[in-house]
């Protein structure tokens, strides 16, 4: 069965993107056949995420317009046999996704894919009420900071009122994933904490994405973390999650402060 | 840190924690789902301005909500240039 997730904030900037291409990548790893879709139309980055930039032909315009066929658009990745990307237009306006285009192209993607992962841009505009428009799932990312938070909460509104689900009366499945978190800032009291966040938006939680160096390699570099993972904690902490999206059970593992030689020596203040 | 940290002030998110709760609680009111509590004090309070021109400082909304029960609140001063025969009014 297939299964359609939003990856979305409302906030600018928390890691839709980077979260979307890991847990894409993650997912198709363990086989299933998986679509990313970027609709940041005008603003298109997944492809760069996804080292894929250079071999965008057609896009998600040219398909939900019916100037090429989605098999034509779709990006296979050179890495992973069953990852798939269908890139958001760079140049033409914002208005030429329409409601019916978006529902025929996810209805064809329903066919092909085990899971479409759809990559919202920033606000609460129309892209983004289409990007979540046929999610049967949501992924709202945010980070422990006051303006992410109020924005995540203003974003699950609009999945509880906004969605085809909603309008049909059903629950719309949310989770949080919860990205730039620093154990350390937190158990001092300067951030947030994990608790924080989940009782003031009160969804459950999909994982736990420590602020870490390898993230901006891997954007840099064009892979995904959870591709030939070294063993960082975010790869590990998106590998996780994508488990979890995809049904296991998997404890969630709160990232570690990282020992120091100070902290080594005088041990740690209890969180 | 850990030597020091008792000398040092506990961090700035409890801070962050409850200007979000407080924030939060109103918002999700405001921009949420219209349920009958929200539209009956919208309909009364535009009903009230009709009639007479109220300072909204000294205007006090309560709503609460349970399960079983929601309440609604309105307490507003009347001023007696307005209303010959009574100082104050409130509506419930």
């Amino acid at each position: 069965m297939s299964k359609v997730i939003v990856v979305t904030s409302g906030k600018g900037g928390v890691g839709k993107t980077t979260s979307t291409a890991s847990l894409g990548a993650a997912l198709a790893q363990g086989g299933r056949r998986v679509c990313v879709v970027d609709f940041d139309v005008g603003l298109r980055n997944l492809d760069l995420v996804m080292g894929a930039e250079r071999r965008v032909v057609f896009d998600f315009i040219n398909v939900a317009q019916g100037d090429a066929k989605l098999s034509q658009a779709l990006i296979r990745d050179k890495r992973i046999d069953t990852l798939h990307l269908l890139a958001a237009s760079q140049t033409r306006d914002k208005d030429a996704l329409t409601a019916e285009g978006v529902e025929r192209v996810i209805g064809e993607l329903r066919e092909t894919f085990d899971y479409v992962l759809c990559d919202s841009p920033a606000g609460i505009e129309r892209g983004a009420l289409l990007a979540m428009r046929h999610a049967d799932q949501a992924i709202v990312v945010a980070n422990p900071e006051v303006s992410s938070v109020r924005d995540s909460d203003r974003i699950i509104g609009l999945l509880d009122s906004k969605t085809l689900r909603a309008e049909r009366g059903e629950q719309m499945d949310k989770h949080l994933l919860l990205t730039r978190f620093d154990p350390a800032r937190s158990n001092s009291g300067e951030m947030l904490s994990i608790d924080d966040v989940l009782e003031i938006l009160s969804i459950p939680l999909l994982g736990v994405i420590p602020e870490s160096r390898e993230i901006l390699r891997a954007s840099n570099i064009g892979a995904p973390v959870t591709i030939n993972a070294t063993g960082g904690q975010a790869g590990l902490a998106y590998l996780e999650a994508a488990r979890r999206l995809g049904g296991e059970t998997v404890p969630v593992a709160i990232p570690d402060e990282k020992k120091t030689f100070f902290t080594r020596l005088f041990g740690r203040r209890a969180a | 840190m850990n030597l020091f940290g008792f000398l040092k002030q506990r961090g700035s998110a409890p801070v962050a924690r409850e200007r979000l709760q407080i924030l939060l609680a109103h918002e999700r009111v405001a921009l949420g789902p219209r349920d009958l509590v929200t539209i009956l004090r919208d309909e009364l309070l535009a009903t009230i301005a009709r009639h007479i021109e109220f300072d909204p400082e000294k205007l006090s909304v309560k709503m609460e909500r349970s399960d079983s029960v929601s309440t609604l609140e309105i307490d507003v001063e009347i001023p007696c240039d307005k209303f010959v025969g009574r100082t104050q009014a409130s509506a419930a």
